[in-house]
C-alpha cells in the first residue's frame, strides 16, 4: 500500500512521543483501541493553570496511519483549550493526512483518544474546569 | 545490491533466466509456436513434443508417470479441479469432505462452494505447531467421507505436513486424498510413490517458472477419476480442455528440471540462511517463531515481534520486500487466520512477518535484513504503549480493551 507524504513524514519523524505521569492531576490520559484490532493509542495532555494544553505526548501500536494520526493530533492540540481540542474532528485528520478510506478508522481512533484524554482530565478535576483543578491542587 | 531486497519467495519467485530462454523459444514464427493439438503438420508435432518433454520433467520431479500430469493455469485451478472434480465424480458415495482451517483460500473457498452445493465439510484445526495430526484426520472420517484435502507445506508459516501418514489412512479406506503442493513442489523432495496422494496441486511460479502455469497430479494406480471443470476440446484426457500454452508448459518443465538438479545443495544453503536469520533476531525479547521449528520449508520463516504491529513494521522495513502473512490476504486488516488457528493471540498474529527466500538470496541480504529488523523493532517498540505496559509488568490480558 502506498502511503501519503504526510503520513510518511509523521511515521518517520513522529512528534511528541512519550509518556506522562497518569496520576498527575494536570495530566489527562486517553487510551483507546485494542490489541486484537491491531491498534492501541495512548494520548496524553497536560494543561496549565489556565486550562490550556501546554504539552501532549503519544504512543501508538498500530499501522503507519495510526501512528501518523496520533502524532499529528499531539501537534494540533498544543496551545488549544480543552473545548477547542474537543472540537477536532476525525475528518480534519483524514484531510490533512490524505488517508484512504481503509485507514479512516485510524483518524476515528485519534479523535476518540483526545476525547478520552479530556474526559480523564475532567474527571480528575471533579467539577470539570482546569482552573478549578488548579486552585484545588 | 538491488533494493528492496526480495524476501517474499513464498508469494512468487522470479523466473530463472534459463526458464525464460526456453519459454521465449516457443512464441514467435521462428520458434515453436504451433498448437499441440494440430495433428496434420510438423508445427503441431513439434509443440506436442516439447509439451510431452516438459510433462516428463515435471513427472520426474515428483516421481510420477507423465500420464498422471494434467496441465492447468496454476495451483488455484488445480485445487478447484481436484476438489470439485472429485466431489462431483464421487458424490454418489457420499458428500463428506475433510480439510483443515489453514489451507490456502483456493482450497477453503472451493470447499465453501461445495457446502453451498450440499456437501458437508469438516474443517480440522491444526496443532500448535501448525501441523495437521494424521490421527485427527482419521478420527474425522465418516462412512460418507469421499475426500480429504490437506496441504503439503503451508504458505504462511512454511510447516510441512506428514502427508504420507495421512495418505496411508485415506488409502486404507479408499478415500480420495488431495494435497495442495504449491509451496512444496520443487522445494522439497516430493515422491508420489511413497506419499499415498491421489491428487496433488502444483504451481510453476513458486519454483522459478512462469505465473499462470500449474499442474494437477491425478493418480493412475489406484485410478482416480475427476469430473472436468473446463469443457471443450477434450485436452488433457478430457480433464482440462483448452489449447496448451506451449511456452508456459516448457517453462514449467525447465523449472522442474533445474529444481531437481539443484535441490539437495540448495536446501542446505537455504537452511543455513534461515538459521542465520533466526539467530539474528531471536535474542531480542518477545520474539516468537510461528510453526514447527524443524518440520518446515528450508527458505521460510514466520516470526512474531510482540507489541509491534506488522503493517507498521513492514513500513519501517522499506528496504525489505516482505509480507505479513500471505499475499492473498494482506489487503485485509484481519490478522492472519493461519496464526489465529495456531492459537496465537491477536497481538502476536498482528505482529507477524513472513520471510521467504530462495535461489537469489545471499548471506549479505540476510545480514542487511537482520540489521534493519533490529532497528525497526526497537524504534516501533519505543512508540508502542503495549511495550510500555509490558515493561511495567501490566498483564495485557487483564486490561479491558474497547474493541472497535
Amino acid at each position: 500500500m502506498a502511503y501519503g507524504e504526510k503520513v510518511l513524514d509523521h511515521y518517520e519523524n513522529p512528534r511528541n512521543v512519550g509518556k506522562m505521569d497518569v496520576n498527575d492531576s494536570f495530566v489527562g490520559t486517553g487510551m483507546v483501541g485494542a490489541p486484537a484490532c491491531g491498534d492501541v493509542m495512548r494520548l496524553q495532555i497536560r494543561v496549565n493553570d489556565d486550562g490550556v494544553i501546554e504539552d501532549a505526548k503519544f504512543k501508538t501500536y498500530g499501522c503507519g496511519s495510526a501512528i501518523a494520526s496520533s502524532s499529528l493530533l499531539t501537534e494540533w492540540v498544543k496551545g488549544k483549550t480543552l473545548d477547542e481540542a474537543a472540537a477536532i474532528k476525525n475528518s480534519d485528520i483524514v484531510e490533512e493526512l490524505a488517508l484512504p478510506p481503509v485507514k479512516i478508522h485510524c483518524s476515528v481512533l485519534a479523535e476518540d483518544a483526545i476525547k478520552a484524554a479530556i474526559a480523564d482530565l475532567k474527571s480528575k478535576a471533579g467539577t470539570g474546569s482546569a482552573a478549578n483543578k488548579a486552585s484545588a491542587g | 545490491m538491488q533494493l528492496p531486497i526480495y524476501l517474499d519467495y513464498s508469494a512468487t519467485t522470479p523466473v530463472d533466466p534459463r526458464v525464460a530462454e526456453k519459454m521465449s523459444e516457443c512464441l514467435t514464427q521462428e520458434g515453436n509456436f504451433g498448437n499441440a493439438a494440430s495433428r496434420s503438420h510438423p508445427y503441431g508435432w513439434r509443440a506436442e513434443e516439447a509439451i510431452e518433454n516438459a510433462r516428463a520433467q515435471v513427472a520426474e520431479l515428483i516421481n510420477a508417470d507423465p500420464r498422471e500430469i494434467v496441465w492447468t493455469s496454476g495451483a488455484t485451478e488445480s485445487d478447484n479441479l481436484a476438489i470439485k472434480g472429485a466431489a462431483h465424480f464421487y458424490h454418489k458415495k457420499g458428500k463428506h469432505i475433510i480439510t483443515s482451517t489453514i489451507e490456502h483460500k483456493a482450497v477453503l473457498d472451493t470447499c465453501r462452494q461445495l457446502e453451498r452445493e450440499g456437501y458437508d465439510i469438516t474443517y480440522l484445526a491444526p496443532g500448535e505447531h501448525g501441523l495437521t495430526d494424521p490421527a485427527v484426520v482419521e478420527a474425522a472420517i465418516r462412512e460418507d467421507t469421499i475426500l480429504v484435502s490437506i496441504m503439503h507445506a503451508n504458505n504462511e508459516i512454511g510447516v510441512i505436513n506428514d502427508i504420507a501418514a495421512i495418505g496411508k489412512i485415506t488409502r486404507a479406506r479408499k478415500i480420495i486424498f488431495h494435497s495442495d503442493g504449491a509451496q512444496s513442489t520443487g522445494k522439497i523432495p516430493v515422491d508420489m510413490s511413497s506419499l499415498n496422494v491421489d491428487l496433488y496441486s502444483m504451481s510453476a511460479h513458486k519454483m522459478y517458472g512462469p505465473k499462470g502455469m500449474g499442474a494437477l497430479y491425478v493418480s493412475r494406480k489406484p485410478r482416480v477419476r475427476i469430473e472436468a471443470q473446463m469443457h471443450g476440446g477434450g485436452h488433457e484426457r478430457g480433464m482440462r480442455s483448452g489449447t496448451l500454452a506451449t511456452h508456459q508448459i516448457v517453462g514449467f518443465g525447465e523449472a522442474a528440471r533445474i529444481a531437481q538438479e539443484t535441490m539437495t545443495e540448495e536446501n542446505k544453503r537455504l537452511i543455513g540462511l534461515r538459521q542465520k536469520l533466526w539467530d539474528g533476531v531471536s535474542d531480542m525479547e518477545e520474539v516468537y517463531l510461528n510453526g514447527h521449528a524443524e518440520q518446515r520449508l528450508p527458505g521460510s520463516l514466520n516470526v512474531s515481534f510482540n507489541f509491534v504491529e506488522g503493517e507498521s513494521l513492514i513500513m519501517a522495513l522499506k528496504d525489505l520486500a516482505i509480507s505479513s502473512g500471505s499475499a492473498c490476504t494482506s489487503a485485509s486488516l484481519e490478522p492472519s487466520y493461519v496464526l489465529r488457528a495456531l492459537g496465537r493471540t491477536d497481538e502476536l498474529a498482528h505482529s507477524s512477518l513472513r520471510f521467504s527466500f530462495g535461489r537469489y538470496t545471499t548471506e549479505e541480504h540476510i545480514d542487511t535484513a537482520i540489521t534493519q529488523l533490529r532497528m525497526a523493532v526497537e524504534k516501533l517498540r519505543d512508540l508502542s504503549p503495549l511495550w510500555d505496559m509490558f515493561k511495567d509488568g501490566v498483564d495485557l490480558d487483564s486490561v479491558k480493551w474497547a474493541a472497535h
